[in-house]
């Protein structure tokens, strides 16, 4: 079973569509070859409009950088279909050299780490050049240093930076570089995955500011990841919350926010700190830790800190199904 | 308790300035492209260059700069041998047998160090062996490096079963005492200078292997490799142009502490008479010819093992200084 | 007398290029019982500022200040003996990374046990049974279980418990908290950031909090102190700051708060915090200030009054509108 499936969407604006999309890793615990599974994603389902924003949202093990690690191709799905801009991929197919070479130019990725995503060892053109480099190789030179002078210039940095190393730029600047990097090839998708975490938040304006511009300007589609709640609310149209690899709420970001049905989701919002004191604040206290993913509890995994939990929740996990206006995995959705 | 100071009013014959008009309108409530621009409003200046900082931590170390200054003597020396040798390496003075050097009551202006056991001069034939020394330092250097680098490369992207078996090979090499696996290879192959710096070479790749897989190693998981493989990056490229550039720093430390080691291997091997043959003016060949004399005529041994002792001392030196300055994690700023 | 008075704190470092001012004339000063938050970004000095209270820092800095007075006992000129009788006693610290803040080859029990130790008289069960009666009330479950684990056993969460215990053993007058949720999950922190305020309100004990999350110093704080480049720009108490700041750099970053946004656009600071390299003449802010003027770029302010926050600026800000006249 080998080839991509070039089809035609009724829907011709979903740029990426998921269904039951997993990824697992078998881990040997041991040297005599006790193997664990980890379900670090499992089936999710989502869609993605051109100029839209989804973001992910969830707590550390939620799964969240893996779905970004799948949807850019740095991983195969485990199970399930993913659409990305007109090709299919799932587990069974084997993408040839040309395919993975236009989907390049469909999806790309900036990272979270702005000091870790650059080449220390290569000057700012050189970085910007290397993506059409390797893709467009009939590119000549004068047009290729050309087009990614232009992308420094649309991304608010200055021509002379163009000669210059990463160490010599600020996280914001070597945010804004990274952007710059991965809207080379043109994509129609940009996989955000925690851009603004490690920045202050001056910086973290600017940027998001920046992200704004570019997708008003290029029609982009962000699949935005965070953890930050107050960003995602700015930023996103829809928002899909996930826990321990499995999505549990799913809808657009006014309804998920205003409405959240899902116990998890309700008790995410109400951890985050508001910037007002003079709100009260009724936070929902969570018990215990975020379970391991190796050793995820039976059922729904968030069964053990809800407090809405019912022996149905231990035995079985809920689908993701419509509850009113957005979906919700919860037999008991609030 | 704060400080009481009052604070200072702004001087009132100054009158209203330009942009307050009463209203909250603040530069940074306004939209569009203004925004994404970052410092348009003072100079960008920069950390300085990497070469002048490296300098900076390097020159620190005072024994690293006078090694680096000996080396540099020396590496001079050679380059004009020809140029300041008062006499040819090889010429036999039969008039003048083991004669001392000029301090010592026999010697002469002619010979300042004295002669050996056929007449030729010390000294031209220390300046001759100097070339001697850094060419096979160089060769081995390069050798031993550039196989290494690149076996450890694949070492570190294949993974697997692959690496397994250069690893495990490497340990097998390392195991042996290198002079004696060079002793080995150098008893098939025949004994010269040049199968003794193949020799040696294959001991010292080792290290270069183990080095840079580890930092093969440290640099995969990081970000930036990951970009270029998610935009397309083949596995040459991103083994010679994204990784290994950063992993030459302690690639560099060792090149400079192996320059010496190859040094000695050689003089060792020279001195067992399966390095240089003679007449080469190799330091460690002359250390060999002259045993005998070591009672009699002092000078003839002292000086080659002198200035091998001096060139590994300096080198020493100037490695240690390479890794305090380019190691990241001693970076004060 | 105040708990904690610091006054004219200067903290310089020797590097490559010189000598870096990273903390210039901060005054910190706490009283028994206070929460005070320290806010500010990164480069603004907040973390070197309470390590050179606990005399933390390494070699290269030089410490600096008029008074630095705990309790009345002056710690920058008291000998190295008196000064650990204090720290980890009286004045404890917890830092940002839970996971590596801990000793990886010891058990948990161990390094608690050895904060005891080295403090308190007692026994070595008495100190077992301390150490167990210490992980209870940071509300860790199964504490005998926990005190045989190790460090990279336990989540980030636990570690940060466990930090917590450690730091409140000898019943300290003063905790410092540097970034202590930063590193954590948001479930995780609202938890953590309430065990901190159970404890100081048990206890009495004094809390000062350093963070660079507006919405943490909301919910946590009584004062806030906020930090720009290594100088103390405003210090008010918090309903007052959040509703009216004094300082342009306080009003703009709370201005740019995602929460805060109405339009799609945020308001934003422009330009980024100064280096070592690009320091300005005059007020530090002035060159992303949008109110700076000509004497703003050329002198540096002097701080105001109490009225005005003691804001570090020539024209504070009332009701967002720069004070020009002197009145």
């Amino acid at each position: 079973m080998s080839g991509i499936h070039s089809t035609v969407y009724k829907n011709s604006e979903a740029l990426i569509q998921a269904s039951g999309l997993s990824r697992h890793y078998t881990v040997s615990s041991g040297p005599f070859g006790r193997t664990a599974t980890v379900k670090a994603l499992s089936n999710a389902s989502f869609e993605l409009q051109a100029g839209k924003t989804l973001a992910v949202v969830g707590e550390s093990g939620c799964g969240k950088s893996t779905l970004a690690r799948v949807v850019t191709m740095i991983e195969t799905p485990s199970a399930g279909e993913l659409h990305l801009d007109g090709h299919r991929i799932s587990s069974e197919l084997v993408l040839s050299d040309e395919q993975r070479a236009s989907l390049r130019a469909s999806v790309q990725i900036v990272f979270q780490d702005p000091f870790g995503s650059l080449n220390p060892r290569q000057t700012i053109g050189r970085i910007l050049e290397e993506p059409v480099l390797i893709n467009r190789p009939a590119v000549a030179s004068a047009a290729r240093q050309q087009q990614a002078r232009d992308m420094l210039a649309m991304v608010g940095l200055r021509p002379e930076h163009y000669d210059r190393y990463p160490h010599m730029f600020s996280g914001g600047q070597r945010q804004r570089i990274a952007v710059a990097r991965a809207l080379m090839l043109e994509p129609r998708i940009l996989v955000l995955d925690e851009p603004v975490s490690a920045l202050d938040l001056s910086i973290q304006s600017q940027i998001l500011n920046l992200l704004v511009e570019l997708q008003e300007r290029l029609n982009l589609a962000y699949l935005f990841i965070s953890h930050d709640l107050s960003v995602v609310k700015h930023m996103a149209d829809d928002v899909m919350v996930m826990y321990l690899g499995r999505v549990v709420e799913y809808g657009s970001a006014k309804s998920v926010f205003s409405t959240p049905r899902h116990p998890y989701t309700q008790a995410l919002l109400s951890a985050t700190p508001i910037a007002d004191p003079t709100r009260e604040q009724t936070r929902i206290k969570l018990k215990g830790e975020l379970p391991s993913p190796l050793d995820p509890p039976a059922g729904c995994a968030f069964n053990p800190r809800c407090w809405k939990t019912e022996q149905r929740c231990c035995d079985e996990a809920p689908k993701l199904a419509d509850a009113e206006q957005h979906k919700v995995a919860c037999y008991f959705p609030l | 308790m704060a400080s009481d100071h009052t604070p200072s009013s702004p001087d009132s014959t100054r009158g209203a300035s330009t942009d307050t008009n009463g209203s909250d309108r603040t530069r940074t409530g306004q939209t569009g492209p203004e925004l994404t621009r970052p410092d348009r409003t003072w100079p960008d200046r920069t950390r300085p260059g990497r070469f002048k900082e490296f300098w900076g931590y390097f020159s620190e170390n005072r024994g690293a700069v006078i090694g680096l200054i000996v080396f540099m003597t020396f590496v001079l020396i050679a380059i004009m041998a020809d140029v300041i040798a008062p006499h040819s390496a090889t010429q036999q003075y039969r008039e003048a047998l083991l004669q001392p050097p000029v301090w010592l009551e026999g010697g002469t202006s002619e010979f300042l160090l004295g002669t050996d056991a056929v007449g030729r001069d010390l000294l031209s034939r220390l300046i001759y062996g100097a070339r001697y020394s850094f060419f096979i330092g160089v060769i081995v250097v390069v050798i031993a490096a550039s196989t290494g680098v690149l076996i450890g490369l694949i070492a570190g992207f294949a993974r697997g079963w692959v690496d397994t078996l250069i690893m495990r090979l490497m340990d097998i090499l390392l195991a042996f005492p290198s002079l004696l696996l060079a002793l080995v290879m150098v008893a098939i192959l025949g004994p010269s200078l040049v199968n003794a710096m193949i020799a040696i070479a294959i001991t010292l790749q080792p290290q270069y292997v183990r080095l840079t897989r580890a930092a093969v190693l440290q640099e995969l998981p990081k970000d930036y490799v990951t970009s270029a493989r998610v935009v397309g990056a083949s596995k040459a490229r991103l083994m010679f142009i994204t990784v290994l550039p950063n992993c030459l720093a302690p690639l560099i430390v060792q090149a400079a502490l192996s320059f010496s080691t190859a040094i000695l291997d050689a003089a060792a091997l020279g001195f067992l008479g399966l390095g240089a043959q003679p007449p080469t003016p190799e330091w460690g060949t002359m250390l060999a010819d002259s045993r005998e004399f070591v009672l009699r005529a002092w000078w003839v041994v002292t000086f080659p093992g002198l200035a091998i002792l001096v060139n590994v001392l300096a080198i020493n030196l100037m490695g240690d200084g390479l890794r305090d300055a380019l190691d990241p994690k001693l970076k004060r700023s | 007398m105040p708990l904690l008075d610091v006054r004219n704190l200067c903290v310089d470092f020797k590097t490559s290029e010189g000598q870096f001012r990273a903390v210039d004339s901060v005054d910190v000063h706490v009283d028994v019982g206070d929460v005070l938050a320290i806010v500010g970004e990164s480069g603004s000095g907040k973390s070197v500022s309470m390590l050179a209270l606990m005399g933390l820092l390494p070699w290269t800095a030089t410490v600096s200040a008029d008074a630095m007075l705990f309790d009345g006992v002056d710690l920058a000129n008291c000998d190295a003996r008196q000064r650990r009788s204090i720290v980890g006693k009286d004045v404890a610290m917890i830092f940002q990374e839970p996971m590596s803040s801990l000793n990886p080859c010891f058990t948990v029990g161990f390094q608690l046990r050895e904060a005891l130790k080295a403090h308190l008289p007692l026994t070595r069960r008495e100190r077992q049974q301390r150490a167990i009666e210490l992980l209870e009330q940071v509300g860790l479950p199964e504490p005998e279980r926990r005190l045989r684990a190790f460090p990279h056993q336990l989540s980030g969460g636990m570690c940060q418990r466990v930090m917590i215990a450690m730091a409140i053993a000898c019943k300290p007058r003063l905790l410092i908290a540097d970034e202590p949720t930063t590193a954590l999950d948001v479930t995780i922190q609202a938890q953590i950031l309430e065990l901190l305020l159970d404890l100081q309100k048990d206890t009495g004990m004094a809390l000062v909090l350093i963070t660079h999350d507006m919405g943490v110093v909301a919910e946590t704080a009584k004062r806030v102190s906020v930090q720009y480049a290594g100088q103390k720009v405003e210090e008010q108490g918090v309903r007052e700051l959040f509703a009216d700041a004094h300082h342009p750099y306080t009003s703009a970053l709370l201005a740019a708060l995602p929460e805060r946004a109405t339009t799609r656009s945020l308001p934003s600071i422009p330009g980024v915090v100064p280096g070592q390299f690009d320091r300005p003449a005059g007020c530090l802010f002035s060159p992303r200030c949008a109110h700076a003027d000509q004497l703003c770029h050329a002198t540096s302010p002097d701080v105001a009054t109490q009225a005005m926050g003691f804001a570090r600026c020539h024209y504070p800000l009332l009701q967002g509108v720069p004070q020009r006249s002197a009145s």
